[in-house]
């Protein structure tokens, strides 16, 4: 096991160098670890200024490295298409489980009901169900069920499928952000003359929003970067990843890895912006 | 999988005040379930059965891609005896993912909990990220890396410590390429757990045990286990179920049972009643193995 | 009063009329009647699970009773919600908002009552409770000490009828206990509002407050000023919740003037009548340890005594600590004040005469729930 080990609180002195090593271990183990993460990232970037020619694998040093993919993102037939109809499917996907995904978790922690077990494992297994059986479940009722009431294998069965396994995600986050409040808040709100909306509005869901914006960017995130779902239930529709992945064999254009890296890059930024900002209204 | 999500609910009640959450009506209750647990029905349960019932259709004869209701169970039989190997390469994959993934995220999660400091945020949104540059596109960057011309083939090639020459179209090239991309679903819950572990616990192992590693196998790991648990099973289950890594890293003897269901369902005509029974007997596997594994280790935590 | 319809003007004494709080499985609040003055500081004192906090959230509103009614004043406001009550909570865990700054938190009540100038009066609380210039500031970045403020002046910016506090200085350390004592006593003579403070600590409700009320078992076992209930406690449990006291089971068999003379296992013990709550048959006796003097030899003319063996001696700095083994097997406690610069040189093993004015003698039922406590001493005196 290449586990760490910790470090001795208050070593004796002779247990000292192994507790130095100890501490060192784990703080290179971790940047290993994350070099290991991004190392294809990078590999993405690289090739974004590839002069390739037939196919995007291998490096050529003619003319290369090129800012003409950069330049014209959306040079490659279908790559923009593609990336648009991922966006808004990730976007309608997850508004849509946020709000189912919010109210089953306020159900599920604020409340007691007949059901409430079996509405916890129908929550769980979702997650616990591997993506191809959902994708193919899916597919079978496509085909042979909902086919009859004029849903046609496309866009929507994508963002329905999406939303599906998206709630599981939503419900866990947000859940987790509910049983970590104090109820007693809510008591001293009831206690200051707030009536039940006002002390919902004024300090309940403040404190879950957190919750609530991270189940957002994770459903946002799964959903955008779902390949094998959306390959069983989306017919002619072609997503980002799956225009990656159906490009492989004819050669994958240098424009996806310009996009694929500018994702990458924008969640970084937004991200690191948005914990900067949340950092300075606490101080 | 809330080992995720769990957090102690902040219990400071004082012993004479019962539960504060006063009893409230069920209605509002069933209100705010029923949006999403209809949802939950019409696209997972119903799709669900609907897979079992195709995975005992038998096809029209003659007509090839037409089915009739039918209670076939040789559809089983077939998905056993034709593609057992492909069962077998599934599970042992993705055990072995999920055993390299453990390796490589417990000292990251961790070095998060322990010795990051203020740099929690950052490694925390460092080791999300990469998720953003699409999985299809990383996993065709590992193909590069891995290739045989690649930086890591040509150095093990040097060292004569790469026996058959090449990683890529190679078991070890799909199971790198599966721990890759499952990684974060290990680091994470581990970090969680660890992070809610009382340090205090920690550093009174410290004092009673004198060895560094007795102190981590004593107090450490067990008051982790809840995130391990987890970790194992968000990294398993989809490693098990993956075909892309095979797909794109492997070669025709490395395939998987995802790779078999796949193919069955969009490159086989009437091959929807075989795939069906793949599928639902991957889901049955799984479940078993998630149901055994939970009991073992005993966490209620998990729903 | 916006969006305030159902609040509930009201003024006067706050009533607890025979109310009962049941739960599924145990009784909290077993037929309780209590009436606490306008104006009075209380104290609702008791060991956990005695049912004071339970009593204090239904005076809240956050639990409704089983049965009775709590009226304040003239107005009935059982069934009425938290919201439409004229009572603000003190919560023991101080439950500030996480997301609002101190003086949002303080003016969350007023602004719930659609009153237009909430923040000024959410400044002056602020002022009352001296934290002014915290005002900007998340609870997060507050001491514990300033947490407890925030929380005491987010319940009286609203003037309620009746300031309930939970156990609020159950989480400060001793010394921040001490001064918040003293804070919230000043506090509550300044606005001159009811206050009813629940709390297990005896000492911090008999220097707060003007009647304490000891609970037990869902019910009120004594009540009064805190001096008077020290002095004379009724019952055994209050006679060791309330102080220490040693203790021994005995029964009455004769009367001497004013005084019961009472035989507990084996000797004869004399009790003012005034003092004892039984007059006849079985009979608890019992004396506080500072009330009993430690003398070498046998004292004359002080009033009663036992001979017994020191068993322990701890030094506490204002007073010496004895704990002296009676005949009977029972240790008795006593305390000395350290007046004399070499105070009576003591040791374990030691023989010494404990004796006592048994004006300061008292008699109470006997209650085998007493043997529970901590201190209780069954004990027999010699004469």
């Amino acid at each position: 096991m290449s586990a760490p080990n910790p470090t001795a609180y208050r070593p004796s002195a002779g247990k000292r160098a192994g507790a130095w090593l100890a501490n060192r271990f784990a703080i290179i183990a971790a940047v290993l670890v994350l070099f290991y993460l991004f190392l294809p990232v990078l590999y993405v970037f690289i090739f974004s200024f590839n002069n390739y020619r037939k196919s995007n694998i291998a490096w050529n040093p003619n003319g290369s490295p090129t800012l003409k993919h950069w330049m014209d993102p959306c040079g490659a037939p279908g790559v923009c298409e593609s990336l648009v109809t991922s966006l808004q499917i990730g976007v309608i996907a997850t508004l849509a489980a946020v709000v189912l995904g919010t109210l089953l978790a306020f159900a599920l922690v604020r409340h007691q009901f007949r059901g409430r077990t079996a509405s916890n494992v129908l929550v769980f297994v979702p997650m616990a169900t591997p993506e191809i059986v959902l994708g193919a479940s899916l597919l079978t009722i496509f085909v042979q069920g909902f086919s009859n009431v004029g849903l046609r294998l496309g866009f929507w069965t994508i963002v329905f499928a999406h939303i599906m396994f998206c709630i599981s995600f939503v419900v866990v986050t947000v859940k987790a952000r509910l049983q970590s409040l104090d109820p007693r808040l809510d008591e001293a709100a009831m206690d200051l003359y707030a009536t039940p909306s006002n002390t919902f509005w004024k300090v309940t869901f403040p404190l879950v929003l957190p919750g609530i914006i991270g189940a957002a960017m994770l459903s946002f995130s799964l959903s955008f970067d779902d390949f094998i779902i959306t390959s069983f239930v989306s017919g002619n529709e072609t997503t980002f990843p799956k225009f990656v992945y159906v490009s492989y064999l004819r050669g994958i254009p240098a424009q996806a890895n310009v996009i694929g890296f500018s994702m990458f890059a924008i969640a970084l930024l937004l991200v690191i912006g948005g914990s900067i900002i949340s950092g300075r209204r606490k101080a | 999988m809330s080992t995720l999500a769990h957090v102690g609910a902040g219990a400071s009640g004082a012993p004479t005040s019962p539960s504060p959450e006063p009893a409230k009506k069920s209605r509002l209750a069933y209100l705010l379930l029923l949006p999403g647990a209809v949802w939950l029905l019409v696209f997972f349960v119903i799709p669900l059965v609907q897979l079992f019932t195709v995975s005992l259709q038998s096809q029209f004869p003659g007509y090839p891609g037409y089915y009739y209701r039918d209670v076939n169970v040789g559809n089983y039989w077939r998905a056993f005896t034709d593609f057992g190997p492909h069962f077998g390469r599934s599970l042992l994959f993705a055990g072995l993912a999920t055993f390299f993934a453990f390796c490589l995220a417990y000292p990251l999660a961790y070095a998060m909990a322990f010795k990051a400091g203020k740099w929690r945020g950052v490694m925390m949104i460092l080791v999300i990220a990469p998720f953003f540059t699409s999985f299809i596109l990383r996993t065709v960057a590992w193909r590069q890396i891995l290739a045989d011309e690649g930086p890591v083939a040509t150095t093990l090639n040097t060292l004569h410590l790469l026996p058959g020459g090449r990683i890529t179209e190679t078991w070890m090239a799909v199971v790198a390429g599966l721990t890759y991309n499952f990684l974060p679903f290990m680091v994470l819950p581990i970090y969680a757990s660890l992070e809610r572990a009382d340090h205090r616990i920690i550093e009174a192992g410290g004092d009673l045990y004198a060895n560094g590693f007795t102190t981590f196998r004593t107090v450490t790991l067990p008051m982790s286990m809840p995130g391990v648990l987890a970790g194992t099973l968000l990294t398993f289950i989809p490693a098990a179920g993956d075909y892309v890594n095979a797909e794109l890293l492997g070669s025709d003897n490395t395939k998987m049972v995802g790779n078999v269901i796949e193919s069955q369902f969009f490159r086989v005509l009437g091959g929807f009643p075989t795939a069906a029974a793949l599928s639902f007997t991957l889901m049955a596997i799984i479940l078993a193995l998630v149901f055994v594994y939970v009991r073992k280790f005993g966490t209620e935590e998990l729903l | 009063m916006a969006g305030n319809a159902g609040f509930r003007e009201a003024k006067g004494d706050l009533r607890l009329e025979n109310v009962t709080k049941s739960f599924a499985d145990f009784t909290a609040v077993d037929d309780l009647s209590l009436v606490v003055p306008r104006g009075s500081f209380f104290a609702l004192l008791g060991p956990s699970g005695c049912g004071k906090t339970t009593t204090l959230r239904m005076v809240a509103g956050l639990e409704q009773p089983t049965s009775g009614r709590i009226l304040i004043g003239d107005t009935d406001l059982t069934g009425s919600r938290p919201y439409e009550r004229p009572v603000n909570t003190v919560f023991q865990s101080y439950a500030l908002f996480p997301h609002l700054t101190v003086r949002d938190n303080v003016a969350f009540g007023p602004k719930r009552r659609g009153l237009k100038n909430a923040v000024q009066l959410a400044d002056e609380a602020l002022d009352l409770v001296q934290l002014p210039h915290l005002a900007a500031r998340k609870p997060a970045q507050l001491s514990g000490g300033q947490q407890q403020r925030v929380a005491v002046a987010r319940a009286l910016v609203n003037r309620p009828e009746v300031l309930l506090l939970d156990e609020p200085l159950g989480a400060l350390d001793l010394k921040l206990r001490r001064q918040m004592q003293v804070e919230l006593k000043r506090i509550q003579t300044e606005v001159g509002l009811t206050f009813i403070h629940v709390t297990h600590d005896q000492e911090e409700a008999m220097t707060m407050a003007d009647t304490v009320a000891v609970m037990n078992h869902g019910r009120i076992e004594q009540m009064g000023a805190p001096e008077a209930m020290y002095d004379l406690p009724t019952t055994a449990f209050v006679a060791n919740f309330v102080g220490q006291s040693n203790l021994g089971a005995g029964r009455i068999i004769d009367t001497d003037g004013d005084r019961l003379v009472a035989e507990v296992q084996g000797s004869r013990v004399k009790i003012p009548k005034a003092r004892s709550s039984v007059h006849s048959g079985e009979v608890m006796f019992g004396v506080r340890p500072e009330k009993v003097r430690v003398r070498r030899e046998q004292p004359e003319g002080i009033g009663d005594d036992v001979k017994g063996v020191v068993r322990d001696v701890s030094f506490i700095g204002v007073a010496t600590q004895y704990l002296v083994e009676v005949p009977s097997g029972a240790i008795w406690s006593a305390y000395e004040q350290n007046l004399d610069v070499e105070p009576i040189d003591l040791r374990p093993g030691d023989e010494v005469w404990l004796t006592w004015q048994s004006g300061h003698a008292f008699g109470v039922p006997p209650d085998d729930d007493a043997a529970a406590s901590p201190m209780v001493i069954d004990t027999a005196a010699e004469d």
